[in-house]
């Protein structure tokens, strides 16, 4: 055969290949979040079908209007919980990004005693899981008095989230030649302007993606806030999915609902955030 | 009035000290360029001057005032940085006006000084561009136009052209000239390029190891070196070195090579001294090719290893007294290689330095 349809053939064959592979990786990593969604919208005959009910055949909002209803049609105080996630993890967020900031500042521009080893043992405190740290944090939380509020969980996911801004805030700066600040002190600005007015605007792209991974954690964490919070006042989305378990039933479709729900701003949060990701650091400014 | 002057000044990093007490007056609209080989202490001493490094010792006055301890933009100064240091997220017209607006100036005075700063570097049509869609050459007319545009009392350049290619080097040399001719302020700037510091500076500094080797206009510092540091590293190509010992009323060298010593040395030199004869390649070269001699000169027959054509002039590597040294032909021929030529050394335009000191004898 010729070489040249040889060649042709084999690199067909290996584009064929390459998406076969790219669709079973996204398959496992997508269906189990579109499941969750087609459940929301199905009743949970459907949803304990055996064998499973691939196609819908007939989808509702009734698990929504359940939700959304009084205590005795199924209902959860979403509202509340929402409200709760939405303070705690964009205060948290807030916090970690700005101790994030002035950490990850300091550790790329100056120079003082034990700065790598401070810098390692910051990283070293994600290594601890978060889980063997809810019985202790529970203890202590219940002795000051803060377990079941919203600060407690917010100092929680602060101390969480901190190190890791830290290190990604620390990357961005570094990249940033100190040239820039320096040229700004010299055309007239204090060092916090020379911050403000050009390092963090040309960092900003790598402060938004320490954000968006710390809201996300704090979003999303249940391990610790189902320790931590009890009262509808304090609980968060993740831990009211627990809302839907009783003594002896599982309530799938609310619970899905409810998660639905969760994943929404998350993603919306994403897609305006992933903007600013992609348009990166332009660094134009310097010789490349 | 924006005389700069450095007084004894001293830069200690830790207990390693880089910067040797120095002392440099700068005279107002003086153009003066610090050069020296990497490590030198030159971009150390421009940052010190500029307020971006504490000094450790010794007084900076810009102007009538002691800076020593005033921040960047108490001192009145701009700065051109290697590697532009341009604003990303700025346009040109925002970079250029960046200082004006810190300094809180009327809007309509900081749009006359952006046009005036742009006109002078023809950065009209980028205007509204960001520093990413420039080329080398633009952006390091916006790092100068954004230095102009404040009419500071000193200029300050650390090595602002090393990121350009040749040609646009040699372009912005010039750029740079006409500016000093038109905006007439004190320029200091630093550069490890020797070509840059002949071209551009009213005076040298040449720097080495933290200390000042010799200051003077480029003739000076191109004719008389004060040592054999300055003399090889100040022209292109390099001052040739013949190590050798003085003899009864004549230099001797090695290869039983033996020249006249040069009138200007002659009572200055004793017999059994060790020295190193010095001659730039323009003062060696093939008889009839231009060189004219007024006083002393040798004749010396060499055989040419190999030969470099530049089109007006050729360069000639050839031994003498078992050491490589460089001759030029004007007018040239084609020369072939292992070719015996002679040659006429100009001994009146020579530099004797002493072996030991390494320092010219004159």
């Amino acid at each position: 055969m010729n070489i040249n349809r040889l060649s042709k053939l084999k690199s067909f064959f290996l584009k064929v290949s390459h998406h076969v592979t790219l669709f079973i990786a996204m398959s496992i990593i997508c269906i189990p979040g579109l499941w969750i969604v087609l459940n929301s919208f199905r009743p949970t005959v459907d949803i304990m079908a055996k064998p499973p009910v691939w196609v819908p055949r007939g989808l509702n909002l009734d698990n929504y209007r359940a939700m959304f209803g009084g205590a005795g049609e199924g209902g959860v105080p979403v509202m509340q919980y929402f409200t709760n996630s939405l303070i705690i993890s964009c205060t948290s967020t807030i916090i970690a990004l700005f101790v994030g900031m002035a950490g990850g500042y300091a550790f790329a521009r100056f120079k003082f005693k034990g700065k790598n080893a401070i810098f390692v043992g910051l990283l070293l405190t994600r290594a601890v899981p978060g889980v063997a740290l809810s019985l202790p944090l529970f203890i202590v939380m219940a002795k000051t008095g803060i377990i079941d509020t919203h600060f407690g969980l917010i100092l929680v996911y602060v101390a969480m989230n901190v190190p890791f801004t830290i290190w990604l805030i620390d990357g961005f700066f570094r990249q940033i030649p100190p040239d820039l600040a320096e040229a700004a002190e010299i055309d007239g600005c204090t060092r916090w302007q020379a911050f403000w007015k050009v390092e963090f605007p040309v960092a900003k792209a790598g402060v938004a993606s320490a954000g968006i991974f710390a809201f996300l954690t704090s979003w999303n964490e249940y391990a610790l806030a189902s320790q931590l919070t009890r009262s509808t006042f304090s609980k968060t989305m993740p831990v009211g999915l627990r809302d839907f378990t009783s003594e002896f039933t599982i309530n799938w479709g609310g619970m899905c609902a409810l998660a639905v729900l969760l994943i929404i701003p998350a993603l919306i949060l994403t897609f305006i955030v992933q903007k600013h990701l992609i348009s990166g650091l332009t660094f134009g400014g310097v010789k490349g | 009035m924006a005389q700069v002057i450095l007084k004894n000044i001293v830069k200690n990093y830790g207990k390693l000290e880089v910067v040797h007490s120095i002392n440099l007056d700068v005279a107002h609209n003086e153009f003066v360029v610090l050069v020296g080989p990497s490590g030198c202490g030159k971009s150390t001493t421009l940052r010190m001057i500029a307020g971006l490094e504490s000094i450790s010792g010794g007084d900076i006055i810009i102007g009538d005032n002691v800076v020593n301890n005033l921040p960047p933009r108490d001192r009145n100064i701009s700065m051109v940085f290697q590697n532009y240091a341009l604003y990303p997220h700025m346009t040109v017209r925002e970079n250029l006006g960046f200082s004006l607006k810190i300094a809180k100036r009327d809007q309509t005075e900081i749009d006359k000084s952006v046009d005036e700063a742009s006109k002078i570097l023809s950065l009209e049509d980028y205007m509204d561009r960001k520093p990413g869609a420039l080329s080398g050459g633009q952006r390091q007319r916006v790092a100068m136009g954004r230095a102009i545009v404040r009419h500071p009392d000193v200029f300050l350049f650390d090595e602002p052209l090393s990121n350009l290619d040749a040609k646009l080097r040699a372009q912005m040399r010039v750029e740079i000239k006409k500016l000093h001719q038109k905006i007439q302020t004190t320029i200091i700037y630093v550069t490890h390029d020797q070509v840059e510091a002949m071209t551009l500076a009213d005076r040298i500094v040449i720097m080495r190891d933290g200390n000042i080797e010799q200051q003077g206009s480029p003739t000076q510092v191109f004719e008389n070196p004060i040592n054999t540091f300055v003399a090889t590293f100040i022209g292109s190509p390099p001052m040739n070195l013949l190590p050798g010992r003085v003899g009864k009323n004549m230099l001797e060298f090695s290869g039983g090579l033996i020249l006249p010593i040069p009138i200007d040395f002659k009572d200055i030199v004793k017999p059994g001294q060790d020295i190193i004869l010095g001659f730039r390649a323009d003062h060696i070269m093939p008889v009839g090719h231009d060189l004219t001699i007024d006083g002393d000169s040798a004749m010396i027959e060499m055989s040419v290893g190999v030969s470099e054509p530049l089109g007006t002039e050729t360069l000639l590597y050839t031994q003498l007294a078992g050491q490589e040294i460089l001759a030029k032909m004007l007018r040239p021929r084609i020369v072939q290689d292992g070719e015996t030529l002679t040659f006429n050394l100009d001994l009146g335009q020579c530099n004797l330095f002493d072996a030991v000191t390494q320092r010219n004898l004159r």
